[in-house]
């Protein structure tokens, strides 16, 4: 006969209804931990979905996702030049905000080596790769946008051909993939006045503005290398050019993750731990009373003789069960309200089983207070009336 | 062989001004089958005395024998006493402090299981006694759905549930009514006679000493012997 089950079976919209709180305080410690896989998730979601072995970028700088990095185009064609290089590809990114059928959306715009890359790697929810050089675009499903929606970017219309499926920038933005001589095209842009204007101001009516030259600017150059390429050598090669750096995809990446995202993490950390804490008060707190409130029923367990296992297993039992009851609410919380938090929440297997094993911690820490009291419980209460 | 046996047993509490000698070389035996009431003011010893005799708190001096077996030597234990508790003695209280999460027949089972007895052998052990205590119908319930005389009559179910050779119970007449309180002592005189159970009952109910076989006084610590002439050995009165 358990005890511990016979008291819950007992009072079961109570224990539920406890188990559902603690539940809804799991789920935000499971939150915060998804949050901070997906921001690091999404912090590296382009650095490993694009598949280079290196990246070239502004000499002295950490890369574009960490500041503002701007190199000549025709760096591509060098690289590619190395032997070993399988591909090289300009990279940029840029950032904006249009109004698209009514709505205020933020997008980060990266650009495909089309026709190398239609962006036929990117996992579609709808539509289709890049078909055409020009005019068309792929967005992720999380901007809001369906097939055919056209995007005022420059002077052009986009019209949307490919709905992409978790594919978004480390500040949370939708990505959206043009083809990369349409994003030059893009960030050089100056509207027809302004650059009559400037042409005013320059006292040269028929000369070319600044802004059309830049388009020979890009943020990056990504190579890969050759199966069985001399990756030493092409290393060799690249830190010899004095006018840009190369830097591995892990090196790129953890320039990523010590930049960006370090900080967030600490403070999602630190939250986190206090969480954790607030949990095993809360458990310790519900164990504690639920056992103050039987000290009766455990002074004539002790006074009929009872083993000290006993006591302590009902306690525990109950601890446990109710943590266990709390992780289910958690799961099921999380089920329903992560998907609609505006940032990704990544909570994986590993994390779960954490989770999992931290609770059960909290399970077996809280009781002890509980089982210290019982055990402290004198027979003899019972005779007190 | 007594089920009980006491000699010499003495306890103090606090000390200086404020000593109070509880009990003062009490000795005690109960036969097999014997009925006894313990009688005497509030304050005289008669709850220190059953606690002693209960191995719930151990004498300052004196020897406590269960079923024949020394358990308190010098006022030291000799052996595990919640073991001794567990196998040898059954408690009844004022209030049956059944737990009340449990139904009637699991209350019961619960003295069993405590004893390592359970599955169906236990639960037909648990059902005999309701039934010999003639509550079998109310099996199922659990406490608040029973009056105060089923709820005692469950309680002693679950103290004979190892059959011990002793029961001890605390005033458990006090919170009933005067037929009930009748009936619960009828039915300690009926395991007594037919069980050989030694039973140590406290009481302030002069009206039912009549169905036990030896009364005595605690007064200051001090027991004596009260005479009275006891029923028949299979009589129930009333």
């Amino acid at each position: 006969m358990n005890l511990a089950w016979r008291e819950i079976r007992r009072q079961k919209l109570r224990f539920v209804g406890t188990a559902i709180g603690l539940g809804l305080l799991f789920a935000v410690v499971l939150a915060m931990g998804g949050i901070y896989k997906g921001m690091v998730e999404d912090a590296t979601l382009l650095i490993d979905s694009l598949g280079a072995d290196y990246w070239i970028v502004q000499r002295g700088t950490h890369g574009p996702f960490a500041e503002r990095s701007v190199i000549p185009a025709s760096i591509e064609r060098r690289a590619r030049s190395i032997p070993g290089v399988s591909w090289a590809r300009s990279f940029s990114t840029l950032t904006v905000e249009r109004k698209v059928e009514g709505k205020d959306i933020r997008l980060s715009l990266v650009g495909l080596a089309w026709p190398d890359d239609p962006g036929d790697w990117l996992r579609l929810r709808d539509g289709r790769p890049i078909a055409a050089g020009h005019d068309e675009a792929i967005v992720d499903a999380t901007a809001g946008l369906g097939l055919g929606d056209r995007i005022p970017l420059g002077d052009t219309r986009y019209r949307v051909v490919g709905i992409a499926e978790g594919m978004v920038s480390s500040g949370g933005d939708a990505l959206a993939f043009v083809t990369h001589s349409d994003l030059l095209r893009i960030s050089s842009y100056v509207p027809p006045e302004a650059r009559r204007l400037a042409r005013a101001a320059a006292g040269d009516p028929r000369g070319v503005e600044r802004g059309e030259a830049e388009g020979t600017q890009v943020s990056a150059v990504l190579v890969r290398l050759a199966e069985g390429a001399d990756r030493g050598r092409v290393e060799a090669i690249l830190s010899s050019w004095g006018d840009v750096s190369a830097y591995p995809a892990s090196t790129q990446r953890s320039f990523v993750l010590l930049g960006v995202v370090d900080k967030a993490r600490r403070q999602i950390g630190l939250f986190r731990i206090i969480l954790v804490i607030v949990s095993s008060i809360v458990v310790s707190q519900v164990v504690y009373n639920m056992t103050a409130a039987k000290t009766r029923e455990i002074a004539l367990l002790e006074l009929m003789g009872a083993r000290t296992r006993v006591v302590v297993g009902m306690i525990l039992q109950q601890s446990l069960l109710l943590t266990a009851l709390a992780y289910g609410a958690a799961l099921g919380t999380g089920a329903l309200v992560f998907p609609a938090f505006p940032r990704r929440v990544v909570v994986g297997t590993e994390e779960l089983i954490s989770a999992g094993l931290v609770l059960v911690a909290i399970g077996v820490v809280s009781s002890l207070a509980a089982i210290h009291r019982a055990l402290r419980t004198s027979p003899t209460t019972i005779l007190a009336g | 062989m007594e089920p009980i046996r006491a000699v010499g047993l003495r306890k103090t509490y606090g000390s200086g001004n404020t000593e109070v000698t509880a009990l003062r070389g009490v000795s005690l035996s109960v036969r097999e089958g014997e009925v006894v009431a313990l009688l005497g003011p509030s304050g005289s010893g008669k709850s220190t005395l059953l606690t002693a005799l209960g191995l719930l708190n151990l004498p300052d001096e004196g020897d406590i024998s269960i079923a024949g077996e020394p358990v308190i030597r010098g006022g030291r234990a000799t052996r595990d006493l919640a073991a001794v508790r567990r196998r040898r003695l059954g408690f009844v209280f004022q209030k049956s402090n059944l737990i009340p999460f449990l139904t009637a027949i699991e209350n019961v089972r619960l003295g069993l299981e405590i004893n390592d007895l359970r599955g169906a052998g236990a639960r037909r052990r648990a059902a005999e006694l309701l039934e010999y205590l003639g509550i079998d119908d109310r099996m199922g319930n659990y406490p608040e759905q029973l009056s105060g005389g089923q709820q005692q009559r469950v309680a002693i179910a679950r103290a004979l549930a190892v059959d011990p050779p002793v029961l001890l119970a605390d005033e458990p007449t006090a919170a009933l009514d005067g037929s009930r309180s009748r009936s619960v002592i009828q039915l300690f005189r009926r395991i007594a006679n037919e069980r050989g159970t030694a039973v140590v009952v406290v009481t302030h109910d002069h009206r039912l000493l009549d169905a036990f076989d030896t009364l005595y006084e605690m007064e200051d610590g001090a027991l004596r012997e009260v005479p009275h002439r006891p029923p028949a050995r299979d009589e129930i009165p009333w």
